[in-house]
């Protein structure tokens, strides 16, 4: 098997019976980016030569058995989180030249377990986006096409496109995504692949780079649960540096793959089966129920009564928050400046000029529902609301274990569809905002392929820090759907 | 009798609030580990917290949160279990992340109150609305380029306490002994240096006039004003200003002025119109913060005495009047010497010396009693020889003038000097013989009825003796001869 198609799993034990060596596997996904990341944009900046080094010191540290974790093991990092040294753009032209002389926590943990990153990947711009055509540096291509049409370039999903896309294609064997408002699930989701946001506060904030502070969290995108599991493991933990983060302990997230699900109670949410749910997706959501019930579970109905308010409170919430967190580029210690004539003139035009349609559109939704006299009808009532649909999940796991819904309405659509409407695009996010709205943690998994040959992912959903719950029931899915479709743009088939 | 003001048409109230900014006495700053102290080259108090780097995330210190809640304790307000950070979103150059880190529905301190002394005696208290925690913005300099403007942010992030008062302030002398007192509190309880001058301390002054006995009228805010002077002068200056406008026909309106000391009046800084919509929103990025009563009631414990605990407790103890112990209490510095002084030892000498001829002696070389020549001990030494009469008040005016010259013990001067009390019979009524002798005729004087006379033979005697003669035997020697 390619050194490409590899799971991370197989990679580490593969390095350690010293049947390939890092360098060799580093390269393989350095080589694959070289080939097709012209094509399918998924780096903004491939970090190539420190990979290679890397790799090389990995091979000491495994001749040495002083292996850890992921030693050898290339990565993509979604390019919001900040790496010392390394630019770090967020997509966004206001930042197309930061190198941050710090590393965020997150990656500073994968680097602590041994892993190399391969390169920085592309993301909507400021994460605000679920196509990926919001990035500064152009849009990334979902390597998987439709059945017969090799033309038709599709979306990967986003925010976290350039990781899913990177993943999928076997530009690198996992990366790390963040997830706002659905930024890892629904991508994982459109690219096949496994996606897991974790529950608000299990990993860090430090030093990644802000879109909603109260929902924004870091999370593993991988091409198997167990591999998702393997990732979590170095990137979870209680971080001082970031006062959300929880200090609870991290538990063997590989050991729950695999686990008996026996007695384990999913919830169907009634509300999920909204309108535009596409039939090819219900069918597959059917299927899934079945499997599970087959592993042992006892499948439950249950009602998200406010699950319909989540979108518009997501679009109240988000943009708030962003409006401030983005205040801070202003052209003044950082980033790019174009001069004015007053301070407030170079305010204008560094951020005119910085900031993209979409990020400008948020900022100033953001600004618009906190101003005097609108704060208690738009941001006062989200929050009320946001509690109602905490208080929805909070009912529901009193009756189930977890929860199964699709992770998005539709599989990927093409590039320049849905972009006339905001809110059609807004749309893709329907299943997955309302966990990211509860904190609560939730994975997407690759569980068929639809009518037209793209993947299609469903949801689970778990309690508060239960994520060993989600990679138990992630993998049972998995493999009773023995999901082993590939993309037809990939580094295998490219060779 | 209360402070008005005469309009043309009448008689005017004055109704003044004030907010206190204070820095917070900590080592690091409010979110951040960078240094809190004053000074240092420009940007080199700076974390890239401070600078506001992307991914950047601030932690809350809890020094700066143990500092309010003693401040609160020391207002004699309630503290808030659970209080909550906010956001105040606006754009300036010193201001890094856009945002200052506030507490605005919910802050850590609820109402209070501070009581307050005027010169004549008057007692009023004065009303704590809140008293919040906020982070201080950066400086821009605007003086050190003809087309740039420079920022230093050594003091972004700095740990800010603002403590707003009710508006029970009715005179510009009220205002200034609220500030004193507040400074006087703070200062106590090593919660803020109080130096105005430093800005360390700074005072938005919210001032309107009214009629005796209408509900208040619009308020204009004076902003940041730099000294206790200056709010007193500001409050007349904005109210007199006032008092024109609404005589006249008009109709002040809310605004945020300045106080331009040099030309002694106020200047529109902007209306209401332009008033910034600050946005504020709960930060997202920190905990409601959440404090145990077991903690608060720690910190109560470990409270220093407080002023007006002191100063009652001086009258009480030593027997000093109220005015005394209110002077010698202004600062703990001033009370721990005095309290030196006064141990085991006549008090109200001891008060009478420390703000008598102590604080005349600091005063003209300009020290502070941290600093003074004469430490308490040594005075302490000096009160000693008077009361067992080795030196009487008036040597001891003498040998303190020394001891301030030479830093010596009282008693070396003493002995250096010879001026030890002569208490020898002896040689009192020698000389006592001599003097009359040689006055024969005021003798005469005397005697024919002329009392007022027994002064002047004192006086010569105690002359002839170089001031040295115990005053009381020797106005026993001359009654006895005369």
């Amino acid at each position: 098997m390619s050194l490409t198609e590899l799971t991370i799993a197989d990679a580490a034990a593969g390095l350690r019976a010293r049947k390939f060596s890092a360098v060799e596997l580093v390269r393989a996904h350095t080589d694959a980016i070289t080939a097709l990341n012209p094509r399918l944009n998924a780096y903004i900046t491939p970090t190539s030569d420190a990979a290679l080094q890397a790799a090389a010191c990995a091979d000491e540290a495994l001749a040495k058995g002083e292996a850890k974790p992921l030693t050898g093991i290339p990565l993509g990092i979604k390019d919001l989180f900040c790496t010392s040294g390394v630019r770090t753009t967020a997509a966004s032209n206001i930042l197309k030249n930061f190198v941050p002389p710090y590393e965020s926590t997150v990656t500073a943990n994968l680097l602590r377990d041994g892993a190399v990153f391969v390169g920085k990947t592309n993301l909507d711009e400021f994460a605000m986006g679920s196509a990926n055509i919001t990035s500064a540096f152009g849009p990334v291509e979902n390597p998987w096409k439709r059945n017969g049409d090799a033309d038709t370039k599709l979306v990967p999903g986003g925010s976290s496109g350039g990781s899913a896309a990177a993943v999928a294609a076997g530009l690198a064997m996992g990366a790390t995504g963040t997830d706002t408002g659905g930024s890892i699930r629904q991508p994982a989701a459109y690219c096949g692949i496994v996606g897991l946001k974790p529950t608000y506060g299990r990993c860090s904030r430090f030093g990644t780079i802000a879109y909603a502070s109260s929902l924004d969290q870091a999370g593993p995108m991988a091409r198997s649960v167990r591999d998702c599991a393997i990732m979590l493991q170095s990137m979870a933990g209680f971080d001082a540096r970031d006062s959300t983060s929880v200090n609870c302990d991290v538990p063997d997230y590989s050991a729950a793959v695999g686990r008996s699900l026996k007695g384990l109670k999913v919830g169907i949410p009634a509300e999920y089966r909204a309108e535009g749910l596409s039939a090819e997706i219900e069918a597959a959501w059917q299927q899934g129920i079945n499997w599970l019930k087959a592993a042992g579970c006892e499948i439950v109905d249950v009602s998200l009564p406010h699950t319909k308010y989540g979108l518009a409170t997501y679009y109240i919430v988000a943009p708030a928050e962003c409006s401030s967190n983005l205040a801070r580029y202003d052209g003044l210690r950082f980033g790019e400046r174009v001069p004015g004539a007053t301070l407030d003139a170079m305010y204008e035009a560094t951020r005119r000029a910085g900031f993209g349609p979409e990020v400008r559109r948020r900022i100033m939704m953001g600004t618009y529902v906190l101003s005097a006299g609108y704060y208690d009808a738009y941001y006062l009532k989200a929050q009320k609301v946001r509690s109602l649909i905490r208080r929805d999940f909070t009912e529901s796991f009193q009756k189930v274990d977890v929860l199964l819904t699709p992770t998005a309405p539709t599989p990927a659509f093409a590039q320049g569809e849905k972009t006339d409407d905001p809110v059609q695009m807004y749309l893709n996010d329907i299943f997955t905002v309302p966990a990211s709205m509860a904190g609560m943690p939730a994975m997407s998994v690759p569980v068929g392929l639809g009518a037209t040959g793209l993947p299609l992912g469903l949801q689970l959903i778990g309690r508060p820090f239960d994520e060993e719950t989600l990679l138990a029931a992630g993998s049972a899915l998995e493999s009773a759907a023995g999901f082993t479709h590939r993309p037809a743009i990939r580094a295998e088939g490219a060779k | 009798m209360s402070y008005t003001l005469e309009g043309k048409t009448g008689t005017w109230e004055i109704v003044v609030g004030l907010e206190v900014h204070a820095q917070v006495i900590s080592h690091s700053k409010l979110f951040s580990g960078a240094s809190a102290s004053y000074g240092g080259e420009p940007n080199t108090h700076v974390s890239l917290v401070d600078a506001g780097f992307p991914g950047m995330l601030p932690v809350l210190n809890q020094e700066c949160v143990a500092q309010a809640i003693r401040t609160g304790l020391g207002l004699r307000a309630r503290i808030n279990l659970e209080s909550r950070f906010d956001r105040k979103n606006y754009f300036y150059a010193d201001l890094p992340t856009g945002y200052q880190i506030s507490q605005f529905t919910h802050p850590i301190v609820g109402e209070g109150t501070v009581e307050i002394e005027l010169g004549d005696g008057t007692v009023r208290h004065i009303g704590i609305t809140r008293l919040h925690m906020e982070q201080d913005a950066g400086k821009s300099m605007h003086d050190q380029d003809p087309t740039r403007s420079f920022i230093d942010l050594n003091r972004a992030g700095v740990a800010l306490m603002e403590i707003v008062s009710e508006p029970d302030i009715r005179s510009p002398e009220e205002a200034g002994a609220y500030l004193r007192k507040l400074r006087q509190i703070l200062r106590y309880l090593g919660t803020c240096d109080g130096n105005m001058e430093e800005g360390s301390m700074r005072a938005d002054v919210n001032v309107s006039v009214r009629r005796a006995g209408e509900p208040f009228r619009t308020r204009c805010e004076i902003k940041n004003v730099n000294s206790i002077r200056y709010v007193m002068h500001a409050i007349e200056v904005e109210a007199t200003r006032q008092i024109e406008v609404w005589e006249g026909g008009g109709e002040v309106d809310q605004e945020t002025r300045l106080f331009d000391p040099s030309r002694n009046e106020t200047r529109s800084l902007r209306s209401k119109e332009d008033a910034h919509d600050y946005r504020y929103f709960p930060d997202p990025d920190l905990l409601p913060l959440v404090v145990e009563q077991a903690w608060v009631d720690e910190l109560e414990r470990a409270l220093p005495e407080l002023p007006d605990d002191k100063r009652d407790r001086f009258i009480k103890q030593y027997g000093i009047p109220r005015y005394d112990a209110s002077v010698l209490v202004a600062e703990q510095a001033i009370a721990d010497y005095y309290e030196e002084v006064a141990r085991g030892r006549d008090a109200r000498l001891a008060a009478n010396w420390v703000t008598g001829d102590l604080f005349g002696a600091l005063n003209r070389t300009g020290r502070s009693i941290q600093d003074s020549p004469i430490s308490a001990q040594a005075l302490g030494g000096m009160l000693d020889l008077m009361a067992d009469k080795t030196i009487n008040g008036k040597i001891a005016k003498e040998v303190f003038e020394d001891m301030l010259e030479t830093g010596d013990s009282a008693a070396d001067i003493v002995e250096r000097k010879g001026l030890k009390q002569v208490t020898d019979t002896g040689a009192i009524d020698a000389a006592v013989a001599d003097v009359l002798a040689r006055n024969a005729d005021k003798v005469e004087e005397y005697r024919g009825g002329k009392d007022r006379l027994f002064g002047f033979f004192v006086g010569q005697v105690m002359k002839a003796m170089a001031g040295k003669a115990n005053p009381a035997i020797v106005n026993e020697a001359l009654k006895k001869v005369l």
